[in-house]
């Protein structure tokens, strides 16, 4: 088990209810899409949230990722829906 | 590539060029970042602005109210517009994009590009906005003048391909 802090924005953050968490990682997880899996699990808000798995962007430590990534030493990990900026 | 952009390819890095970026609430002064970007030079030929503002969509919204990712906002735009600089040969660049809300009307994001001559400048501000639109950690959610509860704007499959284009 590690710990990873967890950021969330958008409809992400509105969905699970918080924006921001601290959890303990099973060492089973390991890439980025593990880790919503895994997220999934949590709770049914986490789960609604993270519903549609191919729409949800990761940054690991504030750069974007793919869902193959894996985790490594990341101490941040945010979790958000396709950027409306500009 | 045409001629005139590969002679202009400099000879340093793109670290050394000017490059301004900036997330903030508060709003900006188009003429004064233009200015800023251009004071005591004599090697710049050309300089290209893009502001994007809030539409009221037929009146029927307020506001827009920007969320983004604090530290990693900045970090992205500052990569983006690091690419556009090595890639386009640009002489400076600023970007300036704004969170939180937003009245119809009002500025959200100030992109300003020189070069010295005109071609990169306009590409280098058309590459910068269409890697922030789908790179840059923010989310636009509308206001209804209505009361109504708005929603979170939805991102678009043509900010996409317009990415895609540069990649080709």
């Amino acid at each position: 088990m590690r710990t990873v802090d967890l950021v969330y924005f958008s409809w992400v953050r509105e969905r699970i209810g918080r924006g921001e968490e601290r959890i303990e990682l099973p060492d089973t997880v390991l890439t980025a899409g593990d880790l919503i899996r895994h997220l999934k699990g949590l709770s049914e808000d986490h789960a609604s949230a993270l519903e549609h798995e191919n729409v949800i962007r990761v940054a690991i430590d504030q750069e974007h990722v793919d869902h193959d990534e894996p985790l490594g030493a990341a101490r941040e990990i945010a979790l958000f829906p396709p950027m409306t900026g500009g | 590539m045409d001629a005139d952009a590969a002679r202009d390819k400099p000879a340093f890095p793109a670290a050394s060029i000017p490059l301004t970026v900036r997330v903030q609430a508060e709003s900006f002064d188009t003429a004064a970042e233009i200015a800023a970007l251009s004071h005591g030079r004599s090697d710049i030929g050309a300089l290209v602005s893009f502001s994007g503002l809030c539409r009221d969509e037929g009146g029927a919204l307020a506001a827009l109210e920007l969320e983004h990712y604090p530290g990693m906002a900045e970090a992205e735009i500052r990569r983006i517009c690091l690419d556009a600089i090595t890639r386009f040969g640009l002489q400076g660049a600023t970007a300036i994009h704004r969170y939180g809300k937003i009245a119809p009307g009002a500025p959200i994001v100030l992109v300003v590009t020189a070069s010295a001559h005109r071609k990169a400048a306009f590409d280098g501000a058309n590459f910068i906005m269409d890697f922030l639109k789908t790179g840059a950690p923010f989310w636009k959610k509308e206001h209804r003048v209505d009361g109504a509860r708005g929603d979170w704007v939805s991102a678009k499959d043509a900010d996409d391909s317009a990415c895609a284009r540069w990649l080709r």
